[in-house]
């Protein structure tokens, strides 16, 4: 074991190597760049033995991560944003070839307009389309659940490509300590895939991406990948354990943090969710009795035990860092559904929609939801949806504005 | 927590100073965090990076909000309000600048709330622009007062270990002259706090209105807006031509420059538009007849004040 200074885009590459992926087919794209370098780099210097190809495309990286992963051998890939969404055909595509591998994704908001930096609009794109997702708060968790990741989508009941989420910036390119486990104690965690019966072969020949014609079969095939998914359930639950017990890091499929006696819970995911921990560490120190639950699984989404933790808190807000158009956040409405109806849950349920394109948010903000759910819980009014959002934004915005009016005004003298 | 934030300018090793300084943190035993932030990467814009180091586990991320030290690699930053070298800067802060003016006169420009300290010419003088980092991380850890000498001339091997001894050598000797002339300011720099609920301001959280969509629109109207980007000022380097030595080819130089920034007159006489060459000094590696040289932007300003 060795404790290094690395980025988030640096852990990942260490998951891939010590994974031992065989397999890599790859194409550039900001933030996610370096996991691709880094690799190439130990491939080149012989450090890593793996097959790396550079795609024409992501399109077509998803569809060769599919057909090698078909073929037996463990498989790594990783894009981002824009990459992802050019990919998205295949996104769809390839969970039903029942091919295991590994995707890592490295947020970063969507156009228009175009951005470098993180929100989570990307990877809730491929939300619902098999590809089971983890989440990462830190540089350590990247590593650690990209090696978890291969044993879930490996595993006999799954079967299923798992995308591994981190943000740009916040984690791709921000230095933590990480310890990087040895080799051989990752060879015992995670031993050689076991392509079972998935092994295409030139003298074993096997069509993938077929067609059905009539809604029987597709429903079945369809229904058949959803209880995969929701296979994966118990399935994270017991390779988590194995990891702890053999690495000392718990990472179940939610973080919670000081709720269990908490009256008032932060929900939130991804790397900031760090900075609603010190929130929460403050607001402690003020005598209020605040926490943290941040759900590391994405898909399968974790239903019951996020009942089980949310039972009987007064309000819960949650933080979304993205925005479906025409909804709001995403994970306001999945949190939602998993609630409705429970005779114990929180009757207060507020949506904050911020740290859209990375915008940072600041500890009073987290200070604030709080007391929002104070008074909603005082008034017995739940709050409308709120975008963190501060009228100093709002005068940067409308000055860029006053310029672009100049300009658009003289441009049609 | 001690929160630094280093800003300078693409090519003069501000994210390596900040690596460097993490590093240093790392091997005397800190938690560390650093980053570096930019938008498009390229040579002589501005670049800011931070590093936080603190005994227990770091739960902040991203931009530094009350730097207790803020260290300018390029003092011709501190105009320009993108930069941002100002923000968040109270009273407990220390700013150190890396330039030929002196501390009293940065003090009195900028009306700093906290102290302004230079890293004096001696330090710097001989120093070519892509040392200026690792002076700043010298002198850094040394106002910092808990990264022995040691500690620091390891970080930089460190960082720096796939470069070459030269290299290393290079930048070894500027970081720890700065570290020594920083003596007198040993340790004034110190750890900040937490950001109590008792101290916070509610935030100033507004609706937004629903704007028309051509407003609502990221649009941009004018046209040839690059034109009023004078990217020039991102240069650090001027490549100057020597006429005598041009040979008048028409084409080379205009052809590389990647932004357009060479025109060729009717006799085939190159002349550079400075407002927008941003120094990449491509048209300098390909002159055939070497007739373009490159001279630090330093000495034009130093001529013209």
């Amino acid at each position: 074991m060795t404790r290094a200074l690395i980025t988030g885009n640096q852990a990942a590459a260490w998951g891939a190597r010590l994974a031992r992926a065989d397999y890599m087919p790859a194409f550039p794209i900001t933030p996610q760049t370096e996991i691709i370098e880094t690799l190439a780099g130990w491939i080149d210097s012989g450090e890593m033995d793996c097959r790396m190809v550079m795609m024409e495309s992501e399109h077509s990286m998803i569809t060769a991560a599919g057909a090698a992963a078909a073929t037996g051998v463990r498989v790594f890939t990783a894009t981002s944003s824009q990459g992802l969404m050019y990919a998205m055909e295949m996104i769809y595509g390839v969970p039903g070839m029942r091919a295991p591998f590994v995707l890592v994704n490295v947020s970063r908001g969507l156009q228009t307009p175009v951005t470098l930096e993180p929100d989570h609009t990307d990877v809730l794109a491929a939300r619902d389309s098999g590809f089971l997702q983890i989440h990462c708060a830190t540089c350590q968790e990247v590593l650690d659940q990209t090696l978890i990741a291969y044993r879930l989508a490996e595993h006999h009941r799954v079967r299923l490509p798992v995308i591994v989420n981190l943000d740009g910036f916040y984690l791709s390119f921000t230095r933590e300590p990480v310890e990087i486990p040895d080799p051989a104690a990752v060879d015992r965690f995670l031993p050689g895939f076991d392509p079972e019966t998935t092994r295409f072969r030139a003298g074993e020949p096997l069509s993938q991406g077929v067609v059905v014609l009539g809604s029987t079969p597709y429903s079945y095939f369809r229904y058949e990948t959803h209880l995969a998914a929701l296979q994966g359930l118990p399935a994270y639950a017991e390779i988590a354990a194995d990891f702890a017990a053999q690495f000392g890091r718990e990472y179940g499929a939610l973080e919670t943090y000081r709720s269990d006696d908490a009256e008032w819970v932060l929900f939130i995911m991804g790397s900031f969710a760090t900075k609603a921990k010190d929130a929460v560490d403050r607001m402690r120190e003020a005598g209020w009795k605040v926490g943290l639950v941040r759900p590391r699984l994405l898909r399968p989404f974790p239903d019951e035990p996020l009942r089980q933790v949310l039972a009987g808190k007064r309000g819960v807000a949650v933080v979304d860092q993205n925005l479906s158009m025409g909804k709001g956040g995403v994970l306001h409405s999945e949190l939602a559904s998993v609630l409705y109806g429970q005779l114990d849950a929180p009757p207060i349920l507020a949506s904050f929609i911020g740290g859209l394109g990375g915008r940072d948010i600041a500890p009073e903000e987290f200070y604030e939801m709080i007391q929002v759910l104070h008074r909603a819980a005082e008034e017995g009014k739940p709050p409308p949806p709120r975008l963190l959002f501060t009228g100093d934004e709002l005068r940067e915005v409308r000055k860029l504005q006053a310029i672009a009016h100049a300009e658009r005004t003289e441009g049609l003298k | 927590m001690y929160r630094i934030r280093f800003h300078g300018r693409g090519g003069q090793g501000t994210k390596t100073a900040s690596r460097m300084l993490g590093t240093a943190f790392f091997l005397a035993g800190y938690q560390v965090q650093d980053a570096p932030r930019y938008g498009a990467e390229r040579r002589g814009a501005p670049i800011f990076a931070y590093v936080r180091a603190a005994k227990e586990a770091i739960h902040e991320r991203g931009v530094i909000r009350e730097p207790n030290l803020v260290v300018v690699a390029d003092d011709s930053l501190v105009p320009v309000p993108a930069a941002g070298v100002l923000q968040g800067a109270t009273a407990r802060s220390v700013m150190l600048i890396s330039s030929s003016e002196s501390a009293a006169t940065w003090r009195d420009r900028l009306n700093f709330p906290g102290t302004v300290l230079t890293l004096p010419a001696e330090a710097s003088e001989q120093a070519e622009l892509c040392f200026v980092g690792a002076a700043c991380t010298g002198a850094a850890a040394r106002l910092l007062g808990v990264i022995p000498r040691a500690i620091l001339e390891a970080a930089v091997r460190e960082e720096l270990s796939a470069l070459g001894e030269d290299i290393i050598r290079r930048n070894l000797e500027q970081a720890l002259a700065a570290f020594d002339c920083m003596e007198p300011h040993a340790g004034s720099v110190n750890e900040g706090v937490a950001f109590s609920v008792a101290d916070a301001k509610a935030p100033d959280w507004i609706d937004l209105p629903v704007d028309e969509s051509d407003a609502a629109a990221a649009a941009i109207h004018a046209s040839a807006t690059s034109v009023e980007v004078r990217t020039g000022l991102w240069r650090v380097l001027r490549p100057v031509i020597d006429y005598d030595r041009c040979n008048r080819c028409w084409w080379v130089c205009s052809e590389f420059c990647p932004d357009s920034a060479i025109k060729v007159d009717a006799d085939g006489r190159p002349e550079i538009d400075y407002d927008h060459c941003k120094g990449c000094m491509i048209c300098v590696a390909q002159c055939p007849p070497h007739a373009i040289a490159a001279v630090p932007e330093q000495e034009f300003s130093e001529k013209t004040p």
